[in-house]
């Protein structure tokens, strides 16, 4: 922990938007638990319409980012440059019938996405944009979002199950194999990351990446677990080249292809979330989250301001949004291009790759970090 | 009563009241998948009160063990040797399931009686909050040393036995007989788990 006191007092207490709100609050004559009640809902309603709209921009990329790689124009008439193209996608979803075919299981056929879709978006909870952007900085951190993406085979064996369908049922159970294998390595590799910064808190992991700017981001200490990480996310993503469970020429859509309306809806939005979030936790663990390239406190004593001054901090806050989002979205944007460049593994290769090699890379990292941690304290997290 | 208590309470009792009811539906249920769902509730409202007790990493721990590895592993397993079979006529089954519900009737009562005599120090120790799993870390590998070798000692055995029994084709020989290994055995015809059963779906399941 005291890697992270010090990084706090670098970076200072940083915007506090709780205590001024509740202060606002209890300035109109509010109690103290009112004004707290009042601001409960504000952040997580925040972070909700921010995963949505990120997921409509998501939408909007692949859409384009496809048609450049294939030289066509992509969608073109939905507002300037096609930007409206995922709103009207989403609305053709909304306003489509709902079907549950006549021999499925009703019931386990609608709770299936849901469960899909509730942990990926319960994992915003320990996201950070900044200091204390985030909705709640609980101690477990990361593990939390090892531990909730671990729900969601549970409900694609649920869906693929409950559709009654051939396609389906192999579909689900795939999904379920994949997500089991990749978990551990990804595990491994958040394990090594937290081995460095002595915290499974995602904001002292950031902190712990502040000290020289880009020099200090984890990805040049953990350049190895970088790729395993990403390589995993992909794959707990179920993006090309990993998306066994849904490919299209083996099983039509996999446990996808029963469903109309809302509940595919809710399966493509949990898909979409998932990526964005995992490229937001490459960002957090590997690419200094929310941190400039170039230490902010540096550029404030340049120009001889301090760090603490109101408008420095309101700056240097939107910075960080900036910064973990253009972090975040560059990820987003390689995962496209080698969704629209690269063929699909079969499913020997893929259960090849996760467990003899990625897994066994894991683990020799892991040790490799922990005898540097102890032979190098100064830049391995003492 | 202040506003954390009063949600402390309700969350204490939907947790509690979908545990019990959960764990009723898990054995009382005559589906065995529908068992094996509402297992993986039961296990996730068990981590919900591990989280109401201050124990937010034994709680990601529940759900990463239990519902993420071991009830996803038993749905695997259901689904891929699932047979849609009746099950035979066992003479005396109303008898057995009443001295079966006796047998637990009485379990609980003698639980509720320890429940109620042990003097239990209300309120509990003070939360570890953060510091939990750093402390789990240096039990584990202090006092707890032996008991936590011989468990992966164990885990290694029975995966080796499972290795074994699954790649009985490639020892060609049968481990426990010394005899050559009963194909038969391995190839058995497999039923469908869907409903409605076409002639090419013995296929279906080695695909995966």
């Amino acid at each position: 922990m005291s890697t992270a006191g010090s990084a706090l007092a670098v970076v200072g207490p940083g915007l506090d938007l709780q205590s001024s709100f509740t202060s606002a609050m209890e300035g109109f004559g509010l109690s103290q638990g009112t004004a707290h009640l009042l601001w409960l809902p504000l952040p997580m309603l925040l972070v909700l319409v921010a995963a949505v709209i990120g997921v409509l921009v998501n939408v909007w990329l692949e859409r384009k980012i496809s048609a450049a790689v294939q030289q066509r124009i992509g969608p073109e008439y939905a507002g300037a440059l096609g930007v409206l193209q995922p709103m009207a996608d989403g609305l053709k979803l909304l306003f489509k019938e709902d079907v549950i075919p006549r021999r499925a299981d009703g019931l386990l056929f609608t709770l299936g996405p849901v469960l899909v879709l509730v942990p990926v978006i319960l994992s915003w909870l320990v996201v950070p944009f900044g200091q204390n952007l985030l909705i709640s900085d609980v101690g477990i951190g990361v593990f939390l979002w090892i531990a909730l993406s671990s729900i969601q085979p549970i409900g694609l064996l649920m869906s693929g199950y409950a559709s009654n369908n051939k396609y389906s049922l192999l579909g689900g159970l795939r999904a379920a194999a994949q997500s089991i294998s990749y978990e551990i390595p990804l595990a491994l590799a958040v394990l090594a990351v937290v081995m460095m910064s002595n915290s499974l808190s995602t904001v002292d992991i950031v902190n712990q990446q502040s000290g020289a700017g880009i020099l200090s981001w984890n990805i040049w200490r953990q350049p190895v677990g970088f790729l395993i990480f990403w390589i995993c996310a992909l794959a707990e993503c179920e993006r090309l080249p990993f998306d066994l469970p849904e490919a299209e020429e083996e099983l039509v859509a996999g446990y996808q292809t029963e469903y109309a309306g809302m509940k595919f809806a809710l399966f493509y939005l949990g898909s979409y979330i998932n990526l964005v979030l995992s490229a937001l936790l490459v960002a957090v663990l590997y690419l200094g989250g929310w941190g400039f390239p170039i230490p902010v406190e540096w550029l404030a004593g340049a120009i001889g301001q301090s760090v603490d001054a109101p408008l420095v901090q309101l700056i240097t806050g939107s910075l960080g949004i900036v910064m973990t989002v253009l972090k975040a979205y560059l990820l987003v944007f390689i995962a496209i291009l080698l969704r629209w460049t690269l063929p699909r593994v079969r499913i020997d290769q893929l259960l090849d790759l996760g467990w003899k090699f990625l897994l066994p890379i894991a683990l020799v990292n892991l040790l490799v970090t922990a005898g540097l941690k102890l032979a190098f304290p100064a830049f391995f997290g003492g | 009563m202040t506003i954390a208590s009063v949600t402390q309470l309700i969350c204490f009792v939907v947790l509690s009241l979908t545990l019990v009811v959960g764990s009723l539906g898990v054995v009382l249920l005559p589906n065995i998948v529908y068992s094996a769902f509402l297992l993986a509730g039961v296990f996730l409202s068990v981590a919900g009160l591990y989280l109401m007790l201050n124990a937010s990493f034994v709680a990601a721990a529940q759900v990463l063990v239990y519902v993420g590895a071991v009830n996803v592993l038993i749905l695997f397993a259901i689904m891929l040797v699932n047979k849609k079979e009746e099950m035979a006529e066992i003479p005396g089954l109303l008898l057995r399931r009443v001295l079966s519900g006796a047998v637990c009737l009485g379990l609980f009562l003698l639980i509720l009686r320890v429940d109620l005599t042990t003097p239990w120090a209300v309120p509990g120790p003070a939360p570890l909050a953060d510091d939990s799993a750093l402390l789990i870390g240096i039990h584990l590998f202090s006092d707890y040393l032996l008991p936590f070798e011989l468990a992966s000692v164990l885990l290694l055995m029975a995966m080796i036995g499972a290795i074994v029994l699954a790649r009985r084709d490639v020892f060609s020989s049968d481990v426990i007989t010394g005899e050559a290994a009963d194909q038969g055995l391995l190839e058995k015809e497999r039923t469908p788990l869907l409903l409605e059963s076409t002639a090419g779906e013995t296929t279906l399941l080695e695909k995966v």
